[in-house]
């Protein structure tokens, strides 16, 4: 195993303005020993392709407290696929319905955090999530 | 085809992908900075440095909006600290950039400084290179200022500019920190806050008294003249709002005319082979003292400390006598 640090990106997409959650997380996984980073607000679907191309990062977390995940996410998802980043795993946070999360699941995010998940599950989860893109890659 | 085909042909992920093996050392590292190696040397390679909080991203942002205006395409490299403690990094410059994206010809890297103090990762040297050899007119490196950390960025590209901020004390670590002798461009941001026009009369002041000082003695000075002091180039100090876009026509036409003054007066190549010399150097180094430790076994290596430790010898001595048993 590589002993490089991790590199994520979070990004907020949308209008939705609530920086706070994705904050503490991005700090948690700064603690965790990770290379986050971090594009702040009112990024569009094509903006954050392009950063996860630029930046070439392993994993990408999605922010959304606003309730407009089931429009945005699945934007996301295809602007990721067209720059053929669909092997980034994809995460989402925010407010969002149990029924809804069963669909983005569905799309092929990896998994979704709710309010007040534990930054320690998160952690595992971005980790666990990585080291089976880079098996499924190597094989 | 290789990856380094695939960055010269303009492909963007090959690109980003190379940045990573770069930053990570991977062994195809190398082999990647040597092919591409060709294919460099035609970015105009800029610094922008100062504290932090001074507005660097903000300025950024604009110059890279201005540079576009004029068809340039640009790289930038954003650096920012990892944590000493958990060695992870918040790379938060992005979040100023936002207005570059979407434009092809603008790439933007962030990346930490992963344990190097001078301001620098050790990658982003080459890191450089990789975006000249993309083919980048200009490549931008952002990185935080502080006291001596500003020097190592000077002595990477061909263009320093150094922001200062109104207020925030910088005066004091202008004379400190040799800040003013780095800059190309010395530029006072948030030029709309109170002291402003002091911090620039100061600045002024200092930039005079700079130039009747004796050239070239300082601790390190190489043996050939700095550019700038050789053959006259006088810092132009400006100030910006970079929030509104102020003055930064000013500070473009700036960096254009110090670009143009070095190709004028040799001083690209002069820069160009201090580089490539620091970069073979310190290969050399690394190469050299690996091999040694491949030569020398761990348990001569352990030996010799007890002993040191114990005074029976001294470590100059021991060092002396390791050179001795190699080839």
């Amino acid at each position: 195993m590589s002993t490089n640090p991790i590199r994520v990106l979070i990004a907020k997409p949308g209008l939705d303005g609530h920086d706070r959650g994705a904050k503490v997380i991005a700090r948690a996984l700064r603690d965790s020993g990770m290379e986050v980073v971090y594009t702040g607000l009112r990024q569009t679907p094509e903006m954050i392709a392009e950063a996860v191309l630029q930046e070439d990062v392993q994993a990408v977390g999605v922010s959304i407290l606003s309730g407009a995940h089931n429009a945005l996410v699945p934007r996301v998802i295809k602007q990721l696929q067209e720059q053929d980043l669909a092997h980034v795993p994809l995460f989402v946070g925010g407010i969002i319905p149990d029924d809804d999360v069963a669909v983005l699941l569905k799309l092929g995010v990896a998994a979704v955090f709710g309010p007040g998940t534990p930054t320690t599950e998160i952690i595992a989860a971005v980790r666990a999530a990585i080291e089976g893109a880079a098996e499924h890659a190597s094989s | 085809m290789s990856l380094a085909k695939k960055i010269t042909t303009g492909d963007r992920r090959a690109l980003a992908r190379a940045l990573t093996l770069i930053e990570d050392g991977a062994g195809a590292s190398e082999r990647i900075l040597a092919e591409l190696h060709a294919h460099g040397g035609n970015a105009h390679l800029v610094g922008v440095t100062g504290a932090p909080g001074v507005g660097k991203s903000t300025l950024m942002n604009v110059l890279a909006q201005s540079l576009r205006a004029r068809g340039v395409t640009v790289g930038v490299l954003a650096v920012d600290p990892s944590s000493p403690f958990s060695s992870g990094a918040i790379l938060g410059d992005r979040i100023r950039m936002r207005d570059l994206a979407g434009d092809k010809d603008i790439f933007i890297r962030s990346m930490a400084t992963r344990g190097a103090l001078g301001g620098l990762a050790h990658a982003t040297a080459a890191a450089a290179d990789v975006l000249d050899a993309a083919g980048f007119d200009h490549v931008i490196v952002e990185t935080v200022g502080v006291g001596q950390a500003g020097v190592e960025i000077a002595a990477n590209v061909y263009t320093t500019i150094v922001l200062m901020a109104p207020g925030s004390g910088d005066d004091v670590q202008a004379i400190k920190a040799g800040i003013l002798e780095i800059a190309d461009i010395l530029v006072v941001n948030k030029a709309d806050l109170p002291g402003a026009e002091q911090t620039r009369a100061y600045l002024r002041t200092m930039l005079m008294m700079g130039k009747s000082a004796p050239i070239g003695a300082g601790i390190g000075a190489s043996a050939e003249p700095d550019d700038n002091h050789a053959s006259g180039w006088k810092v132009p100090l400006l100030t910006t709002v970079a929030s509104e876009a102020e003055g930064v026509d000013e500070l473009l036409r700036s960096l254009l005319q110090h670009r143009d003054y070095l190709q004028r007066t040799g001083g690209i190549d002069r820069r160009q082979r201090k580089r490539m010399r620091a970069i073979v150097e310190s290969r050399l180094r690394n190469r050299l003292y690996t091999r040694f430790l491949q030569q020398v076994p761990q348990r001569r290596l352990d030996t010799l400390l007890r002993a040191i430790v114990a005074r029976e010898t001294d470590p100059y001595s021991a060092a002396e006598s390791l050179l001795q048993e190699l080839d």
